[in-house]
């Protein structure tokens, strides 16, 4: 088996875990920017998050083989302070230049605030004046519904943005249907509980679409499981899903999505 | 006997099939939600709104739509439409504050 991981927070994981990744044939990483479970006090500390996520996280995972690919912005849980994530923004273009940043994310709503809505808007004009691709984050839990519905309506009223460079990460049974809709990629994210199951991502597969999909596990600092994609490519196997058919959702997917950016160039492809 | 949905995406497969899989798994669950129910009934104080929520998506289970679980999540969906002006906490609970 083979599959890439779009979206992981590596930073917060072992070296145990990249062995475990390349051991279950992961081929390549993506890390969006994200909150680091406590609020950060000045853009220095961004700025050194941002040279982590281009510049060391890319060695240690060399380590296992395994290219690592970042997305950049300053998440939505830190964007309340407007000041703070003007000048974390200000920091980004810089940053676009890294041959291993493929984006802007992951950006989008956290509890639907205004001041989040104004930051979300902001990256999104950020990422259209540079050509860059949008990784977007929708709310939790309850907070999630509401939250795509505003992200949807802010990418189209911006007016510039191409549905097909934009991928809705952590959908679920009430939320993807709306973001494929739309023309938008969508992103199904493994939790133990508080997002989706590899059991209810296939139902999604299997009932919503397979197409313009892809599957991660978001593994980070919290309860998470960064073998979940793999996980889920057996559940398919075991419904009786054809090898092709799993090949082209973990790997296949991923691949032509990201392959969007000139910067994401596989050894192997 | 009821025709299964139709999707491309779902290989042909009988009920026993489906229960072979995943039956022992959700009996667990099952068993799990009962016990949490047991256990609130031991405890002091009102259901919040969480368990609120809780007990109202128990009817869902039993209808016969196979959109369960879209319905169950948007039972515990925030309905309004308009950006809050700011929040007094950075986490969701999981279920709408304000359901009945
Ligand atoms: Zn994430």
């Amino acid at each position: 088996m083979r599959y890439i991981e779009p979206h992981g927070h590596m930073v917060s994981r072992t070296t145990d875990d990249y062995q475990a990744m390349a051991l279950a044939g992961c081929k390549a990483i993506c890390e969006p920017a994200f909150w680091a479970g406590f609020d950060r006090k000045s853009a220095d500390g961004f700025h050194d998050y941002f040279c982590q996520l281009t510049q060391h996280e890319p060695r240690r995972a060399l380590k296992y083989g395994l290219p690592h690919f970042a997305w950049l912005c300053i998440n939505p849980k830190e964007s309340e302070d407007m000041g703070l994530a003007k000048e974390v923004m200000a920091l980004i273009p810089e940053f676009l230049k890294a041959p291993n940043v493929l984006g802007i994310g992951e950006i989008g709503l956290n509890k639907n605030t205004r001041n989040e809505l104004k930051i979300f808007e902001a990256h999104v004009d950020l990422a259209v004046q540079h050509n860059q691709m949008i990784l977007v984050h929708t709310p939790h839990l309850e907070d999630k519904r509401k939250g795509t519905r505003l992200i949807i309506d802010a990418l189209k009223a911006h007016g510039k943005v191409q549905p097909g460079r934009v991928i809705i990460d952590h959908v679920e049974e009430h939320t993807m249907a709306e973001a494929l809709d739309q023309g938008y990629w969508a992103g199904i994210t493994l939790y133990p509980e508080s997002k989706a199951s590899p059991q209810r991502a296939v139902d999604m597969i299997e009932t919503i679409s397979a197409q313009r999909v892809w599957l991660n596990s978001a593994c980070d600092w919290g309860h998470s499981d960064p073998l979940s994609v793999p996980k889920a490519a057996i559940e398919m196997r075991r419904r009786g899903h054809s090898s092709a058919a799993i090949d082209r959702l973990v790997y296949g997917n991923p691949l032509e999505f990201l392959s969007q950016s000139p910067k994401f160039i596989l050894p192997e492809a | 006997m009821s025709k299964p949905p139709s999707s491309s995406n779902t290989p042909s497969r009988s009920r026993d099939e489906v229960t072979d899989a995943h039956f022992m798994e959700t009996r667990a669950k099952l068993l799990d939600l009962a016990a949490f129910l047991d256990r609130l009934e031991r405890a002091v104080g009102a259901d919040d709104h969480r368990v609120r929520g809780l007990r109202a998506a128990l009817p869902i289970l039993l209808e016969k739509d196979p959109a369960r679980v879209a319905k169950i999540l948007n039972l515990w969906s925030d309905p309004t439409t308009a950006p809050i002006e700011k929040s007094d906490t950075k986490a969701a609970s999981g279920v709408w504050p304000k359901i009945k």
